[in-house]
């Protein structure tokens, strides 16, 4: 799950990473008001979930509280476009309202999994402010990593030792210590996938602080989470994936428009490739999971059809745990419900295979059988050019 | 080392009372597997289907005397369930429970570490099965599956069911599968199961199935390279996924670049491995990797 830039920092400031003063706020009166604490001079940064913000005109630095509520009236409800959220862009509804800080230099923290070791990783870079893929991209060595144990959590000397690398001396380094501590601190309390303080910033004074905070949580552990889990924000997510996580369905809307149906996600992913081979475009991801009853097989066939990209749908299930006749029961219901006038195409192999394979017969319903995935994935591509002609 | 599965196997269901447990430690039993007991904590002393339950692993053990458990616990409680097999000995611990939180992982993997003679396989898998020995501790359906010479290690459940339903289509027939499970941090691995089947003499021929994320796929092309004289053949799912997204598994995410499909396609080609470029010719690539 992820969560915004002031919800972030409200985290991460209960461990006691310093963040810069300010306050979030859906009004651009108030934006003014905070401003005006803040001693006037103030940046205003637009709530959405993806990066890239400022490029896309969603970060204004305000000399005063006036020119605070422009920025603010002019970010807020705007439709925000960056290279993460895609053409259509986002819609803010908030704004975060910080003192603007003088900047000395802009460094790199985050921490995620190493799966190849099992534990939590801290990288540095002393080239904060831009993409951390990038800077990995062009030179590797430019960022250290120092691995550290979830149980233990970071080391002191650990936390010493990447200050150190990142240039840091003196008082300033003295800082950063307990900075990088409160920081891995909360990583692993919070059952965080990814911390990252991108940039950190070293201010004239020397001080050290998160400029910019991103979180990202494992969706597992959110049960002993409650508070994080309140800050999920629904209007960041796609409808469809938010409808089909009511029924525990594992949705990803993509652009194509073959919507898929699969048991298992290693199936799913294959599906979707052989879709591609076969000259076609997948519309979705779709896991029903391993023990889908027919009320959630109903739901996800609902879900694919209502995007009206879908020109066709693939069902392919190999039943083990899932068993063929409670996805088939569960595909007529939903066909006879709901109507369905595109051509659906449906490879049953598993658990109860000849009763699925009835009960599709049974149904009167013009569903196309296929034996085995290859032969699925060009009935359904077939079928669907032959009604684009 | 052969088979980590063999008719000596007696196994213990953690969570046998549950939906899932049950149904598939009955099926289990049905298919020849001695399942000897369950674990479910408050409700020892009773019974399924004939199978005594204990409250705990360390009194199965010591009643039955399990060597394997097959694990159905509920997420939040899941590592906790593989600590508690593990400290009560038993030496084979098949996770199948999907959902647990890395963290919780970690924690239960510094405690296997400290028991080098425990196997974790899983979580979040489809389990271990070996047809010759009709001892199944999983949740395959197990009609698909034919005694024979192919071992199958995978990331993916019903990608499984796929490659064993083509070998026994081939007529070749299984010697072991191993579902390692999707999830980012997970007890064996890749390598662990490739050298398990280059020492099993019942298997002949192997088919590795990875899929996007992560970098164990690359690590295990290394060890073929150095160390695999029998013939591989591999599939890697999601080389159309789309990067940053989760595709289902925890684990299954292309993240900064890495991870991908063609990294891993190359690196198991680099290694002499025959890779399927369709799901549904792994069997045919694997008998083309044993004509050679």
């Amino acid at each position: 799950m992820k969560v915004h830039e002031y919800q972030a920092k409200e985290i991460l400031r209960r461990y006691g990473v310093t963040t810069p003063k300010g306050h979030v706020t859906d009004s651009p009166e108030e934006a003014r008001q905070i401003a005006k604490d803040l001693g006037g001079k103030a940046v205003v940064k637009a709530q959405i979930h993806a990066g890239g913000r400022g490029k896309g005109g969603g970060v204004k630095l305000a000399k005063t509280p006036d020119e605070a509520f422009e920025a603010a009236q002019k970010i807020i409800g705007m439709q925000l476009v960056t290279h993460q959220t895609g053409p259509e862009g986002r819609k803010v509804k908030k704004v975060l309202v910080e003192e603007a800080a003088n900047i000395a230099q802009e460094l790199y923290l985050g921490i995620t999994l190493d799966r190849a070791i099992g534990k939590p990783v801290l990288m540095a870079s002393k080239f904060g402010g831009m993409e951390i893929e990038e800077v990995a991209h062009r030179d590797p060595s430019a960022i250290l990593k120092e691995p550290f144990d979830a149980i233990a959590g970071l080391a002191p000397f650990q936390a010493r030792k990447v200050a150190y690398a990142l240039g840091l001396t003196g008082e300033t380094h003295k800082k950063a210590v307990p900075f990088l501590l409160a920081l891995a601190k909360a990583y692993v309390e919070t059952d965080c996938s990814l911390a990252e303080i991108n940039p950190l910033m070293i201010t004239a004074e020397g001080d050290v602080v998160a400029l910019d905070a991103k979180m990202n949580f494992d969706d597992n552990a959110l049960f002993r989470h409650l508070d994080i889990k309140e800050f999920r924000d629904l209007d960041e997510e796609d409808p469809l994936e938010v409808e089909a996580s009511k029924f525990n369905l594992n949705y990803i809307k993509l652009d194509g428009n073959v919507g898929c149906m699969v048991n298992g996600a290693g199936l799913a992913m294959s599906t979707m490739d052989i879709i591609q081979y076969a000259g076609g475009s997948p519309a979705n991801f779709l896991d029903v999971g391993g023990g889908a009853n027919e009320e959630q097989v109903k739901n996800a066939m609902r879900i694919i059809l209502s995007d009206p990209h879908v020109k066709g749908v693939l069902i392919n299930i190999f039943g083990g745990i899932m068993r063929c006749d409670v996805i088939a029961s569960g595909v007529v219901k939903a066909v006879k419900e709901i109507g369905c006038t595109i051509p659906v195409v449906v490879r049953l192999e598993g658990t109860n295979v000849e009763e699925g394979k009835q009960i599709l017969r049974d149904s009167g319903l013009a569903v196309i059988p296929a034996d085995g995935m290859k032969d699925a994935a060009e009935k359904i591509i077939a079928a669907v050019k032959k009604g684009e002609n | 080392m052969a088979s980590w599965l063999s008719t000596d196997t007696k196994v213990v269901v953690q969570g046998l009372t549950g939906r899932e447990g049950k149904y598939h430690g009955l099926a289990g039993r049905d298919y020849g597997t001695q399942v000897v007991a369950g674990v479910t904590p408050g409700k020892g002393g009773t019974a399924v289907e004939g199978i005594p339950v204990f409250d705990t692993v360390h009194e199965a053990v010591a009643k039955t005397g399990a060597n394997a458990s097959l694990l159905f616990v509920p997420p939040p409680a899941a590592a906790d369930g593989i600590m508690e097999a593990a400290d009560a000995g038993v030496a084979l611990i098949i996770a199948i429970t999907e959902g647990i939180p890395v963290n919780d992982m970690i924690r239960a993997k510094a405690f296997l570490a400290e028991r080098p003679g425990v196997r974790l396989v899983g979580p979040n898998c489809p389990g271990v099965i070996r047809p010759s020995a009709k001892v199944k501790l999983g949740i395959m359906p197990a009609r698909i599956h034919r005694p024979g010479k192919v071992g199958i290690v995978s990331r993916s459940g019903t990608l499984t069911y796929e490659a064993v339903g083509q070998t026994t289509a081939l007529g070749l027939g299984q010697s072991t599968c191993v579902g390692i499970g999707g999830d980012p941090v997970n007890g064996t691995n890749f390598i662990d199961c490739l050298t398990m089947f280059k020492d099993d003499p019942e298997t002949e021929a192997i088919i590795m199935i990875g899929e996007i994320g992560g970098s164990a796929e690359e690590e295990a092309a290394e060890w073929i390279a150095a160390n695999l004289k029998k013939p591989v053949a591999s599939f890697i799912a999601g080389r159309t996924a789309p990067p940053g997204r989760r595709m289902g598994h925890a684990g299954a995410i292309i993240s900064g670049g890495k991870g991908t499909a063609t990294e891993k396609v190359a690196a198991l080609r680099a290694a002499g491995v025959l890779v399927a470029d369709s799901p549904a010719l792994i069997g045919e690539t694997l008998m083309q990797a044993i004509k050679g």
